[in-house]
This record gives structure tokens, sequence and C-alpha cells, in this order.
């Protein structure tokens, strides 16, 4: 049987990052006993490896918990523990079309940070009811009123009920649970009988079940073993397994209106599922689709490469199932002729690329190379042609070129005062012009006209240095404006390197350029003769350093047992150079495609 | 009897290794264990049937040199040296110029008992000084200090004929100045066989995990350990002890002949802890390895085998190793010999390539490396192997 649908609560769980979602999602899933003590762990839902070292949420997770209310009836409830970082800002506002509500939580030492603002103006588009939540009323640095009066003054939204709890200590989690029940809405009553409307919000790849499909149910009621349709893509499967995650895979019999969980079904492509279609019965099924959720726009590219021609194929095979994981991640094949076969993917932002590249070399095993990142550019030819660059490699000769236009962002910065200076300096650094400077509960807040490409590298990182970590920033994509742009080459020892060519502003061109070589010279290892090391446009030299030739390199003490011992040593060098690419006679590390663009001050 | 694998070139030599030493130092990555005490006798008994039972395999044989390295082998008793060298003599002919080496910390007990290993057939002894500065004495962890090492060599020099001392340079701190005026002291006192080893930060070391924590301050960069070991061999090239090896000096001569074994890619059995051999018989060379912790191998050898395995090297796998070890040499590798072995290993193009640039050179049908390639010799012999 299905729940009745006034005793179902939907909700996401919103914050700037590291305000502590996840720690709050596993207090609710604790107190509710939904998982056995001795099972519990810290931010439990944050699953995959990486989100565990790095100590922060990529994806998405969905737990339902059964919750025994004050007023005598057992609720059901779907919560959506939602990342924090802007780069996933997509998997946010896509989780919270598949529920009604949703708990902004603040950090009460921190306040209102740009993300909160960001969730919220996500959550009102959406039309959700909000219930603040106040986070971290244990740390002494907590001060409660003043951020609940922060919220009414820069949110508009009334934080007169907040919630005070701390979610490492477990204060006040009981009144989030009751408000997730008095203040948030039941789904609208909708029939269990009508035909199936039913909403993909994700799909995944998992190595036992195959494709992994989560959905919210509409209208209508899903079973075990119906023959359902996708309704955009055509695909028709059988549905094998029905169930919710509690936060493991639990078998149900059907889901009906309001209720959320997932099916799996023979659905080999991974190209069969999109989020945001609509899923219904094969037979008697619904005549029009639910309105599709806007896709997602990638705004940074780069060429990720095998290290290894011959695992090509396996990329190939491993990019696909990670797309699938993730929609908001894009590619096509590419080749290149110091590279090989490779793709050319899109990203959400610098950490989005990292993470991908991390789970590829990780979960399938596959060593890459990644070549500079680039935003698209626009190329207006002299031949009235508007063309979009992807790869800076492409640039055609400039005597072909009428004009550049690059994608500028609007970029919102709040910042405790004393970091002011810097951030302006930043922003001023990278080509920024300001729109406007506030004050928003002591805290500056500036908004920035910025050009997308000085952004994606290491902006975000820069900024968090500058200012110890106490400035928070969101963006939005604004539009393209014409710049003298150039694309800038990098040659090392005199062969020019693809992966390393860059589209720059003229003017910051010489600054890039020598920051490049001296990076560069830095990071790749000294080989038996000297390397030069140059920046180029348009064939001019614009930087230089030179890599000295390795002066010593051997081994102090070599006697009978050691013939064994350098044998094996001698094996795994030649390993480790695998790992490297050759380019001429040079060999260059994988990590130094990425490391050399990022700019230390 | 003809063999094809010309390993008589480089002789046939036995070591024996000991495990034990006083205290580990901290960069130190050799198999040596600190224990309270040995009873010696045990294993005076166990090292002389593992050479019985080499000679059985490997008959009839004329032994050039006996080494006795560690650990510490000046913590044996002399009577255990003597029950060694007895097996020995009981095992295979010596020949009539045999040098018998023995490893000695420069203490003032080690040099009480060098009378008795000379009586026992020590006819070298080669002294692990390290330094001839007490900070750097105590920041090696070393026990001595720079008057014993000196009055330890002292008696070496009275006892014996042929004495040789280690220097461990390319210190924490060290600069090219106090190296050049260290290594002059050294020369001095120098005899007949110096070995000079920059310092090397083995992991498993006390030092490698210092290093890891970023608290091993001071070392040098590559391009002043690059300086100091030019400045090395300009010195001793002029105090008359060039290199024949990569750390090895001394008058043409003079060599070590033990460790020429090695680097000639000779035939040598392994006895001990952890001690490796090579050795040919009937046209196959096999690979030795005895049980590397002290514990394991004295039961093993006590019931009649102390290797952990013994395995043919493939003839290509034969070639490596010899490039690896005769490249150290100044004398170079017999490239016909090389070949014989693979053909594949050290192909003429690279040979050219790498002479081009200086870092190798052929004279005579021996290719050697130049000083420029010794100084690289990892990075050529990783080009030189397919
Ligand atoms: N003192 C204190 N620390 C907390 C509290 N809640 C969370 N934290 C800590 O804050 C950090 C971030 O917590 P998470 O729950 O991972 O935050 P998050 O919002 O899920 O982060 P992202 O998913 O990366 O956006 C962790 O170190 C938590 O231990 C709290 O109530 N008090
Ligand atoms: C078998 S070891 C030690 C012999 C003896 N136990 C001693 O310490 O004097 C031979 C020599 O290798 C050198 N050596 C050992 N470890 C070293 C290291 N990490 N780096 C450079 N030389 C080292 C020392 O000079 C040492 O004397
Ligand atoms: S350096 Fe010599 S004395 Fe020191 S631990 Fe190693 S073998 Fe023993
Ligand atoms: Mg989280």
């Amino acid at each position: 049987m299905s729940t009745p649908q006034h005793l179902i609560r939907n909700f996401s769980i919103v914050a700037h990052i590291d305000h502590g979602k996840s720690t709050l999602a596993d207090r609710l899933i604790q107190l509710t006993g939904t998982v056995a003590e001795r099972d519990m762990k810290a931010q439990l839902l944050d699953a995959m490896d990486i989100e565990r070292e790095r100590g922060i949420t990529i994806k998405a997770n969905t737990v339902r918990i059964d919750y025994p209310a004050k007023d005598g009836n057992t609720y059901v409830l779907n919560l959506i523990d939602t990342p924090g970082h802007v780069d996933f800002a997509y998997e946010v506002s896509r989780s919270m079309r598949a529920v009604e509500g949703s708990l902004l939580v603040v950090d009460a030492s921190q306040g209102v940070e740009a993300q909160t603002l960001a969730n919220v103006y996500t959550a009102i588009e959406a039309d959700h009811e909000i219930v603040p939540v106040l986070n971290k009323v244990d740390l002494p640095a907590a001060e409660p009123e003043r951020v609940a009066e922060q919220i009414e003054d820069v949110i508009g939204i009334d934080a007169s009920n907040a919630c005070l709890i701390s979610a490492k200590t477990g204060i006040g989690i009981p009144d989030v649970l009751e408000a997730i029940v008095t203040r948030l809405p039941a789904p609208p009553e909708k029939d269990a009988n009508a035909p199936l409307k039913a909403m993909l919000i994700d799909s995944w790849y998992d190595p036992y079940l195959g494709v992994v499909v989560l959905i919210r149910v509409m209208e209508g009621t899903i079973r075990k073993g119906d023959n359902i349709r996708m309704m955009r893509t055509g695909g028709k499967y059988g549905v094998d397994k029905l169930g919710v995650f509690r936060p493991q895979m639990q078998d149900v019999a059907e889901l009906g209106p309001g209720e959320i969980g997932f099916f799996t079904g023979s659905i080999k492509q991974v190209r069969d599922t999109r989020v945001g279609d609509t899923i219904t019965t094969e037979k008697k099924g619904a005549e029009t689709p639910l309105p599709g959720f806007k896709p997602s726009i990638p705004v940074v590219f780069c060429g990720l490469f095998p290290v290894d021609a011959n695992d090509f194929e396996d990329m190939r095979d491993a990019i696909e199932k990670l797309a699938l994981n993730d929609a908001s991640f894009t590619y096509e094949m590419e080749t290149s002729a110091a590279l090989g076969f490779g793709f050319r993917c899109g990203f959400l932002g610098l950490l989005h690329l990292e993470v991908i590249r991390d789970r590829l070399e990780r979960e399938y095993d596959i060593d890459l190379i990644t070549t500079a990142p680039s935003v698209i550019y626009h190329l207006y030819m002299k031949d009235g042609e508007r063309r979009d660059l992807h790869n800076p490699a492409d640039m055609p000769d400039l005597t072909y070129v009428d004009h550049v236009e690059e994608p500028r962002i609007k970029a919102t910065i709040m910042v405790p005062d004393e970091y002011l200076g810097d951030v302006l300096k930043l922003c001023q650094d990278r080509r920024g012009i300001q729109l406007d400077l506030t004050y928003v509960g002591g805290r500056a807040m500036a908004v920035y006209d910025l050009p997308l490409n000085e952004v994606v590298f290491d902006f975000y990182d820069r900024l968090k240095s500058v200012t110890k970590g106490y400035a928070s920033f969101d963006y939005q994509l604004e539009g393209y404006r014409e710049d003298n742009l150039v694309k800038m080459q990098i040659l090392v020892n005199d062969e020019p390197v693809d992966a390393l060519s860059m589209m720059v502003h003229r003017d910051r061109a010489e600054m890039r350029g020598r920051a490049m070589c001296e990076k560069l010279k830095d990071l790749i290892p000294r080989h038996m003769f000297k390397i030069p090391i140059q920046a180029a446009i348009g064939g001019k030299v614009i930087a230089r350093e030179t890599l000295s030739a390795m002066r010593k390199d051997v081994t102090a003490k070599c006697y009978g047992g050691d013939a064994t011992r350098k044998k094996k040593l001698l094996e795994k060098q030649k390993a480790g150079k695998k790992k490297m690419r050759q380019f001429g006679k040079v060999e260059i590390p994988q990590e130094a495609f990425i490391s050399a663009l990022k700019m230390d001050n | 009897m003809t063999q094809p694998e010309n390993w008589q070139t480089g002789g046939f030599g036995l070591y024996v290794h000991w495990p034990f030493c006083e205290a580990k130092c901290p960069y130190c990555d050799f198999n040596s264990h600190v224990v309270a005490s040995v009873d010696q006798r045990p294993w005076a008994e166990a090292l002389a049937a593992e050479i019985r039972r080499y000679a059985e395999a490997v008959p009839g044989r004329v032994l050039t040199s006996i080494f006795f390295g560690g650990g510490t082998p000046s913590l044996m008793a002399p009577e255990t040296v003597a029950t060694v060298i007895g097996a020995a003599r009981g095992s295979w002919t010596f020949a009539n110029d045999i040098e018998i080496t023995l490893e000695a910390n420069p203490r003032s007990v080690e040099a009480a008992r060098f009378e008795g290993y000379a009586r026992a057939g020590v006819n070298r002894v080669s002294l692990g000084v390290q330094s001839l500065r007490e900070d750097d004495l105590r920041k090696l962890g070393r026990l001595h200090d720079v008057k014993e090492a000196q009055a330890a060599f002292g008696i070496a020099r009275e006892v014996f004929d042929r004495v040789s001392f280690d220097l461990i340079y390319a210190r924490q701190g060290q600069n090219l100045r106090d190296w050049e005026e260290e290594l002059g002291e050294a020369l001095e006192m120098a005899v007949d066989h110096l070995s000079l080893y920059q310092l090397t930060v083995e992991p498993g070391t006390a030092f490698w995990d210092r290093a890891q924590k970023g608290r091993l301050k001071g070392l040098p960069t590559e391009d002043l350990g690059a300086d100091m070991y030019e400045l090395t061999q300009e010195l001793c090239a002029g105090a008359g002890m060039p290199a024949y090896e990569v750390s090895n000096h001394a008058p043409a001569g003079s060599e070590s002949r033990h460790n020429l074994v090695y680097w000639r890619y000779g035939d040598w059995i392994g006895v001990g802890p952890g001690a490796h051999g090579r050795f040919s018989v009937h046209n196959t060379r096999y690979e030795t390895i005895a049980h590397r912790m002290p514990g394991v191998w004295l039961p093993a050898a006590q019931a009649g085998n102390g290797d952990l395995s013994r395995d043919v090297v493939p003839m290509e796998d034969q070639a490596i190793e010899y490039l690896i070890m005769g490249l150290r040499l100044s004398e170079g590798v017999d490239l016909e010999r090389l070949h014989n072995m693979s053909r594949s290993v050290a192909p003429d193009a690279v040979i050219e390539e790498l002479t081009r640039m200086g870092l190798l050179r052929i004279s005579s049908h021996q290719l050697k490396a130049t000083l420029e390639g010794r100084m690289v010799l990892n990075s050529v012999i990783e080009k030189l192997v397919p």
C-alpha cells in the first residue's frame, strides 16, 4: 500500500557550503531510528570516496524516514541532502523540483552567505515553503539572534520561529522534526488511480544493478512488474525492482502520489534516461508529460585524454557511465595530434571538473591528461560567420577573425569588512567591473561583472586564501562581450604543446605567460638535456624560462644485494614514466596541465 | 671447461652477512638488527654449514675474495670469523693472493679485536668512519667520536696490510667549502682505498620519516650535490686516488677486489641473513636470496638451508644487471659480452644518442660512462634498457 498523501512530507536541506546540511541529515536519520546506532557515522550520506576525503557533498542524496509525530500520526519524510558548493547549484535546483519544502540551514556563527541567498531564490522559484534552521548554536561564536535578524533583513523571510539547533550535539533536532510535519505542506492531493506521471529526478549507474532511476510520483501509482515508458526519450522498460532508500535500498510493491523512490529495469543504454523526463505506464499512460527541467549549462571545458592510448575504449565506457550519474557533465569525442583520442568535456566549474577527473581515475582506474580548461568564446569571422570556440587549440589565424567575445558573469561576494580591500584588488586584477557595493548585516556585499575565463581556474581558491576562508561567492552567467583576446601558445623544447594553449586578454598575456613558464619549470622534472619553455602569441615569444639539464641521478651505493633491488627500481621508474606524456623528447607529468594554470598571486 | 657467459672475468667471491649492530643509525637501511646479546657458536656453525652447502652446488672453484659485511661484523668474535674462513678454506681452493675484508666500526672495543681477526686470516678492513666532524657524527647517530675513529684507523694500519674507510657526505647543512676541507683531511689520512658516499635518504629509515614530515632540513640541492661530487672527483684524482667506481677511490691495483666481483658481474656466494648470491652452474646463472630476519634464517640454516629463494636469471636480466653494475666502473662494460647476453639491451642507436650527448663513450670495445654520464647514471641506464 502506498502512503496516504497527507502523511507525507518531502523536503530538501539547503545551505551555504559547510553550514551543516549533511550533519543535520545524520541527526534526523539517527533520531528516527532509520539506521541502527552501530551503523551510524558522520555525514553518512556522503558515501563517495571523494566526498569523504574532501568533507563535502557532491551528489544530492535521498532518504526516507518514518517519524511518529506528537499528533499521534506516523509520517513518511523524504529528505534530500544537497551539495553546497557553487559548482553544484544545478543539483540543488533539480532536487528542489521534486519536493514541496526546504530546510534552510544557516550557520549561526557565520550568518547569511552568498549561497544562502542563491538557495533561497531557487527555493522561492520552486514555490517552496521554507523553514529557517540556525545551526551550530553550540559554538561560542554563535549569534542566533543577530543571524535571525540578518535573515529577515537580507532575505526577507520570517525568522521569528527559526529552529535553533546544533546538528553536532543534537540540540533542537526534535523541534526540526515537528516543524517539518507542522510547517511544511503535504504534497498536493492527487489521484492514485490516475494515469502514472512520475518525474525522473536523477539516475546513476550501479555496478550490481545497472541503471538506477530516482523518481517522484506526481499522479497515479507505479508498481513492481509494470511496463513503463519514458515520455521524452520513448524508452520502454519493465520495472524489475522498486524501492526506497533508508538509506540502503528497501523493496516496496508500489509507490503512490507524493512518494519518492527508485526503480531498476533492463535499462542498458546510459543515454536512455534523461533527468526531468516523465515516466508513465506503457498502457493507459498519461497523455502530456510534466514540464521538464531547464538543462544545466556547462561553462568550463577541457580535453580529457587517457595517458595510455590503449585505455581509450575503457575511458569511453567510464565516461558514459559517469555522464549518467551526473546530468550536468557533457562530452564529445576529440582527437589531438599529440594526445590521440580523447574527449572534450563540459563542466559546471573547476571543482566539478576535478571531481569528474578524480572519479574516472579512481572508480575506473584510468590515468588521464587534462588539457587547459577553457570557456566558450564567440568568434566573429571576417566573412560574417559566427563560430563557437571550445578549444583554444582550434583558434583560427587572426587574419580571418574580426573580433572575439567572451562570456561574462555577475559575481556576488560577501566578505567581512577587513578583507574587502583584498577582494576588490583580486576582482580588479581579474578584469572585473564593480556593479555594486553594499553592506548587509555587518558584511560587505560586492557585486562584480567579471570575465568567466578569469574565474574558472582558481578564482575561488584565491578568494578563500586572501580572506582566510571568510568570503563567500556565487555567480551567474550574464552574456558575452567583446574584448582584446588572443591565443597564447606554450612551447616546450621548441614544440608547441596544444594541451597548454589558452585564450588570454592581451594586456594580461605577458604576466600569465611568465607565470605559466615559471610554474612549468617547477612541474617538469629535469631531463638529461636543458629545455627551453616559452610562451608565444602568434609566433612571437613573450616569456621564456630554461629548465636546466639534470645534473645528478645516481645511486651512491650498489653492492651484491643491490643488483636485484636496482632492477626492480628500474621497472618502477619505467612504470612511473608511463604516467607522463611525451611531447617530442620531453616527458610532462599529467598534473602539470592543470597546476600550471593556477596563479599564486 | 668453456662458458658462453664469461663470469670468470669477474672472479669468484664469498659474502658473509653479520646482521647485528650496537645501535641502529638513522640513515641505515641495511639488514641490521639491534639485540641484547648474540650466542655466537650457533651462528658460526650455521654460517659454516651454509658455506659447505654451497660448495656442493658450486664445487671446485678458486676463491679470490671473502667479505664480512653487515650490520657490524666487527662485533663477531675472532673465533667466529676463524670458523667461517676455515669452512671456506675446506670448501674451495684459496687464490694465493686472496683478499679477506671485514667491515669494522671504528671504536676502541672493536680495535681490540683486530689482532684476533688478522690471526683468523683477515687481511683488509674497511672502517665506517663516516665523518671527521664531531657534530655530524652525532647527527648521523654514530657511537664513536673523531679521535676514537682516528685511533682505530691507526691500529688497523699497524695490524692489516690494507685499510680503507668510508665517509658519508652531502650531509645536512654541509656546504662545498666544508666538504673540501674535510675531504682534504681524509686524503691526508687515506692510504690505499676510500669510499665516499653521498647521503641517501632511504625509505624505512628514521631519516626518511623525518624528511616526510619536513624535519630533515639543510640537505643539499641537486646542484650542490653535483658540485660536491665533481669536487670530490677532482680532489681525489689530484691525490692519486681516482674513482674506479661511482663512490670508490683507489690507486691502480688497490681496488676492493671483492666489490669488483659484483661490478664486473662475476660469481659470488652469499651466506647469512638477507645475503644475495649470483653464480653459474652449467651455463645457467642463479640468483639466491637468504631469509632476511635473523630469527628466521638461523633455524632454517640449522635445518639445512637458509635460502628464501633460488631462481634462474634469464639472459636479458643478466644483461640488465651487468649494465647496472658495470657502468658504475670507470673501466665500463665489455660490449661484446653484454650483447652476447642480450641484443635488446643497450641498442646501438641509443648508445649513439647518449654518446652524442657526451654521457657515454666507447674505447677498445668497452662501453663507459663519462663523468657527466656517471653523475646521471640511473637515467642513462633507464634509456639503455628497453
Ligand atoms: N560545532 C558544530 N559543528 C558542526 C555542526 N554541524 C556541522 N558541523 C561541522 O561543520 C562541518 C561541515 O558539516 P557538513 O554537515 O559536512 O556540512 P554541509 O553543509 O553538508 O557541507 P557541504 O555538503 O559540503 O555543502 C563539519 O566539520 C561538521 O562536523 C554543529 O552543530 N556544531
Ligand atoms: C654496510 S654499510 C655499514 C658498515 C658498518 N656497519 C658501519 O656502519 O660502519 C657500509 C657503508 O655504507 C655507507 N652508508 C650506509 N647507509 C648510507 C646512506 N643512507 N647513505 C649513504 N651512505 C650510506 C656508510 O658509509 C657505511 O659505512
Ligand atoms: S650504518 Fe652500520 S652500524 Fe649503523 S645500523 Fe647500519 S649497519 Fe649498523
Ligand atoms: Mg553535505
